[in-house]
């Protein structure tokens, strides 16, 4: 949501940033059992439909991996929803901003 | 009450005035896909359909190549969706703009009589994915359907009870959910609700903001992700799931973290359901009063009760006694993946329709042990030295269900096809596991 201010949070720095998105990638590879290396995902490419071509089992796995590592919680109901999958940059992102471990 | 939209009660008055609007909205039509994604207004549409005499029509998937496939069967159906941003290659049929809920006298005023329909009148014809490419119809008439239906009730003990709401993780498009969170509702005084909900979270959301007592229609793939997630489960009054065996071990702890008891529902999209089991009681299934299996060979057939043809059933059912029966796994040439059925015939069938494909098949992926939703895909080794993989994907993307796109993708030099052009399960395997390496 680019408009949205976001609270102040601990800043984060591109080293945290660049290592949070390596390990996610990393997960989603190994639990979709995808056939490419974690470093192929484009951090800006969709997650779903063309971009990786994941559909919509792929983005419930993907959620239970996040909840399960990070303790967090995605909605269909927030509007966020399909910003979030719009690339792993943005779903790092809202990782970072709502990670409770 | 007839359904709950954002926690909301809707009336029966104002479904009938929202059906009598959809019934002027068809139209001239004669079949009508009904796309909509709110429960609520895909039930307002499958009502205005029977009402009007046309025929709802229920395809397995939404591919551009299916709905030139449907359009052969019926060339004036039409798409009724309420989402505007709807891709579906047919003319459309917006759904009306909700009216605002009308309340005390207001409700009351224009109340219409509730509609009488046919038992014999059809109302609806789905679609299996057929082995060849062809998608095969089977009709259902009303009274067949309801039949179905009450038993169903009577099973789950909603049967002559106080009126219970009925969340679904499930579309209603598909048999299941058309019987179980739509048929159900309507056919037995209980209360559907609209929204499909998806994540654990919204789940566990939807299901508290409805009144009990409350049943959760779902799959395994939503069950495992919904006792994986960590959040906290509403107490429910009955669970049912259908669309692949649940085991036993997932059951017991669904009964227990949601403090009722579960039932799993057997069918095909060309019987309806047809039997139910209580996993953590028995691993037999009690069929339908009136239905019986007959076996030829390998094959089960499924008859009489509401089924409408003698039908070759795609599981390896034994029987165990009157009316009971064990279900040892899939038919080798069938595909499940999270309730979307499918067969390697068919995909490879397609696979195979692609320009610059000179050879190609399908086969299963065994599952990820890093998977939380327990979901297994399927692979497909391909000859297509033209091609790149993403160019083959897309071109799969316009003919088969996404949950089908192949994963992995191997391009090979040939396929192993013996002196009569099979392709052995082993030989197949074996090039799949060095493809890996």
């Amino acid at each position: 949501m680019p408009d949205k201010v976001v609270p102040l949070r601990q800043p984060v720095s591109p080293a945290d940033a660049a290592t949070l998105t390596r390990e996610v990638a990393g997960l989603i590879v190994e639990a979709l059992n995808l056939d490419i290396a974690a470093s192929e995902i484009d951090p800006d490419k969709p997650l779903y439909g063309e971009g990786l071509g994941l559909d919509s089992i792929d983005i419930l796995e993907i959620a239970l991996v996040v909840s399960k590592q990070y303790g967090v919680q995605l909605r269909a109901d927030s509007q966020e929803n399909e910003h979030i999958f719009g690339s792993l940059r943005r779903l790092v992102e809202y990782i970072t901003e709502h990670r409770t471990k | 009450m007839i359904a709950y939209r954002g926690g909301a009660p809707v009336l029966a008055t104002q479904f009938l005035r929202d059906m009598h609007r959809v019934v002027r909205a068809l139209g001239s039509c004669a079949n009508v896909l009904n796309a909509c994604t709110d429960r609520y207004h895909f039930t307002v549409g499958f009502a205005a359909t029977l009402v009007a005499g046309k025929v709802s029509l229920l395809p397995s998937t939404q591919t551009p190549a299916m709905m030139r496939q449907l359009l052969e069967f019926a060339p004036d159906v039409r798409c009724l969706t309420d989402d505007a941003a709807c891709s579906i290659e047919l003319p459309r049929i917006p759904y009306p703009a909700d009216e605002a809920a009308a309340t005390g006298n207001a409700a009351r005023d224009g109340a219409t009589a509730v509609p009488l329909i046919d038992e014999a009148q059809l109302a609806a014809v789905v679609f299996t994915s057929g082995s060849t490419g062809a998608p095969l119809p089977y009709r259902k008439s009303f009274g067949k359907l309801m039949q179905c239906v009450r038993e169903e009730a009577f099973r789950l003990g909603l049967a002559g009870t106080r009126p219970w709401t009925i969340v679904a993780t499930v579309p209603p498009q598909h048999m299941y959910g058309l019987e179980s969170s739509v048929l159900l509702a309507l056919g037995n005084g209980h209360a559907l609700c609209a929204e499909r909900p998806f994540y654990p979270a919204d789940i566990a959301a939807v299901v508290h903001s409805v009144p009990r007592p409350r049943l959760l229609i779902t799959t395994p793939v939503h069950l495992r992700a919904l006792l994986a997630a960590g959040v906290a489960l509403p107490p429910t009054d009955g669970i049912v799931s259908s669309t692949a065996p649940l085991p036993q071990q997932l059951a017991a702890e669904a009964e227990q973290r949601f403090g009722t008891h579960l039932l799993e529902i057997y069918g095909s999209t060309e019987t309806g359901q047809i039997a139910t089991r209580r996993p953590t009681q028995s691993p037999e299934w009690q069929l339908w009063p009136g239905v019986t299996l007959s076996s030829s060979g390998e094959t089960s057939f499924a008859h009489g009760g509401h089924i409408e043809q003698r039908t070759p059933m795609c599981d390896v059912l034994e029987l165990t006694g009157a009316g009971r029966f064990l279900m040892h796994g899939r038919v080798t040439d069938l595909v499940n993946i999270a309730g979307k059925r499918s067969s390697l015939g068919y995909l490879n069938h397609h696979l195979n329709s692609i320009p610059g494909v000179e050879d190609g098949a399908f086969f299963h992926v065994e599952p990820s042990a890093a998977s939380h939703t327990g979901v297994t895909r399927v692979g497909a080794c391909v000859v297509a030295p033209g091609l790149d993989s993403a160019r083959l994907l897309e071109a799969l993307r316009q003919r088969i269900d996404a949950a089908f796109l192949p994963r992995p993708l191997l391009f090979v030099a040939r396929l192993p096809r013996n002196s009569t052009g099979k392709l052995p399960h082993e030989a197949l395997r074996s090039l799949v596991a060095a493809q890996a390496k």
